[in-house]
């Protein structure tokens, strides 16, 4: 792998940069892999990227029906924080925010990682009263959630203006430190490049089209729009499309997608340097790097793969911004987006084996891009070691049977 | 914004109506003779499909009626359910 440093910097500006590798290769597809992961998404990249790191193994084809970080990858809103209920999901929240502050020097990329802190504002007493029990639940695990109040709130946010005819005026609101944004490319790229550099093979525009099975009904392999590759183990890392995808197993799974959309304003001078999220009515709001402000909302209230804006969802979003924000009222907006975002009755991931034998999943991230390097690091395990890692013993399909449900309210802006 | 055809009240804009999800078999009628595995996929599962799937909506702010309508999950176009057994 080719390093990135000033130095490669400046040495390849010298040839007008025409000595730059490849990030990865584009090797031809083989007839045969150990292990095949369907999506190269942020999970399918950072699951290969751990498998050849902890586990040294490297004959791994990662396919994907698309481009490379092209799909819920490429939809969300960057956002990385810890702030959740139960005690399994804010331990493995925060590993994955601390694996966040590192990974730019780990893998020799920038991710253009920015740990800004994000602010809740609290516009009910029942969520004051909800977020001060996830405070205190959090502060037995680390990871810092701290009631402020609304002039400080104010002082944070000087966009936010006067308050006073607000209808719904901020009670207070929760500060999480550890709340930061990452280029959404870059961490899909990052772990391509760490992994390919591994050994571990990227394949983009192969779909999925079916599963061979051996004679005692284990998965042997997948069939492709370029061919049959053989597996022993099948990984699936299809946000949004897994019902889509395992349907070709003859496997129905606990989850239902909707809509997640966000939009971005014309680009404006330096205004927020916090993520607010409003839980209450359904809005958060950030400044990028490029000074668009990036304005997300809850998720369309029904089942859909639509990935493209719901007027009436966009409506109730642009409302509740301008209320706080009434300056925000002469900005334009530029675009928006939508992710197809599933998730399971319970709000909490799944990795986990299936039913049938080498097949596993790894789904229902309802927003899940904070969790990208924590969910490969216990996905490789549990596909590495046939055993679900320490921190995501929880997230088996087996807690549905039990009916152990994880019912998790840190989730996408959940009003 | 979707436009919803009510059996009772007719075309009604989308805040009217609250999404049931997608429509699941009726419950079985002797739950223990099932197994526990029948059981939980039967309360469980979803088919979540992408296409043309049937949905039940309740007509919340308004007549309170439950009826079913299928809906392309792509492209949001509505046709009229075809023979339901149950609302």
């Amino acid at each position: 792998m080719q390093r990135y440093s000033f130095f490669s910097l400046a040495r390849n500006a010298l040839s007008q940069h025409e000595g730059w590798q490849r990030a990865w290769r584009s090797p031809p597809l083989k007839p045969e892999y150990d292990l095949v992961i369907v999506g190269a998404g942020g999970h399918g990249l950072s699951t290969a990227y751990h498998l050849a790191k902890e586990h040294g193994i490297t004959n791994v084809a990662v396919i994907e029906k698309g481009w490379l970080g092209g799909g819920n990858t490429a939809r969300n809103t960057h956002t990385i924080r810890s702030n959740y209920l139960r005690d399994v999901s804010i331990r493995f929240h925060d590993v994955s925010v601390k694996l966040y502050e590192q990974l730019s020097r780990e893998l020799n990329y920038n991710i253009l990682f920015s740990q800004r802190s994000m602010i809740d504002l609290i516009q009910s007493w029942s969520k004051l009263r909800d977020l001060r029990r996830r405070s205190l639940a959090m502060a037995l695990h680390g990871p810092d959630y701290q009631l402020i109040s609304v002039p400080d709130v104010q002082k944070r946010i000087p966009a936010m203006g006067d308050l006073s005819g607000v209808r719904l005026p901020p009670l207070a609101g929760m500060l999480h430190p550890a709340g930061a944004m990452a280029r959404h490319d870059a961490v899909a790229w990052s772990y391509a490049r760490a992994a390919d550099s591994r050994g571990v093979e990227i394949h983009q525009h192969t779909e999925v089209t079916g599963f061979t099975f051996g004679t005692n009904g284990a998965v042997t392999g997948v069939e492709t729009n370029r061919g049959t590759v053989r597996a022993r183990k099948v990984a699936l890392a299809t946000a949004g499309n897994t019902s889509h995808v395992i349907a070709k197993a003859g496997l129905n799974l606990p989850l239902v997608t909707r809509n997640l959309q966000a939009f971005v304003s014309e680009p404006v001078k330096p205004i927020i340097d916090v993520i607010v999220n409003c839980p209450d009515v359904g809005l958060y709001v950030m400044q990028s790097d490029k000074g668009e402000l990036v304005i997300g909302g809850g998720t369309d209230p029904i089942p859909s793969y639509r990935q493209g804006c719901h007027f009436s969802t966009f409506e109730d979003v642009v409302a509740s911004l301008v209320e706080l924000f009434p300056r925000f009222k002469s900005l334009k907006m530029l675009r928006q987006w939508g992710g197809a975002i599933e998730f399971a009755y319970d709000a909490s991931p799944i990795i986990s084996k299936t039913t049938i034998e080498g097949l596993h999943v790894s789904t229902g991230w309802y927003g899940g891009f904070k969790s990208i390097p924590v969910g490969g690091l216990t996905y490789a395990h549990l596909l590495a070691t046939g055993d679900p890692h320490p921190l995501a013993e929880a997230f088996g399909l087996d807690r549905f049977t039990g009916l152990r449900f994880l019912l998790e309210a840190g989730t996408v802006a959940q009003r | 914004m979707l436009i919803l055809t009510c059996p009772w009240c007719g075309e009604r804009p989308e805040g009217e109506f609250m999404n049931l999800g997608e429509a699941v078999p009726p419950r079985a009628d002797d739950p223990s003779a099932m197994t526990d595995a029948e059981w939980s996929a039967s309360i469980n599962e979803r088919r979540n499909i992408r296409g043309r799937h049937t949905e039940r909506w309740w007509h919340m702010r308004g007549c309170g009626t439950i009826f079913a309508v299928v809906r392309d999950t792509i492209t949001h176009d509505l046709f009229e359910a075809a023979d339901e057994p149950r609302p």
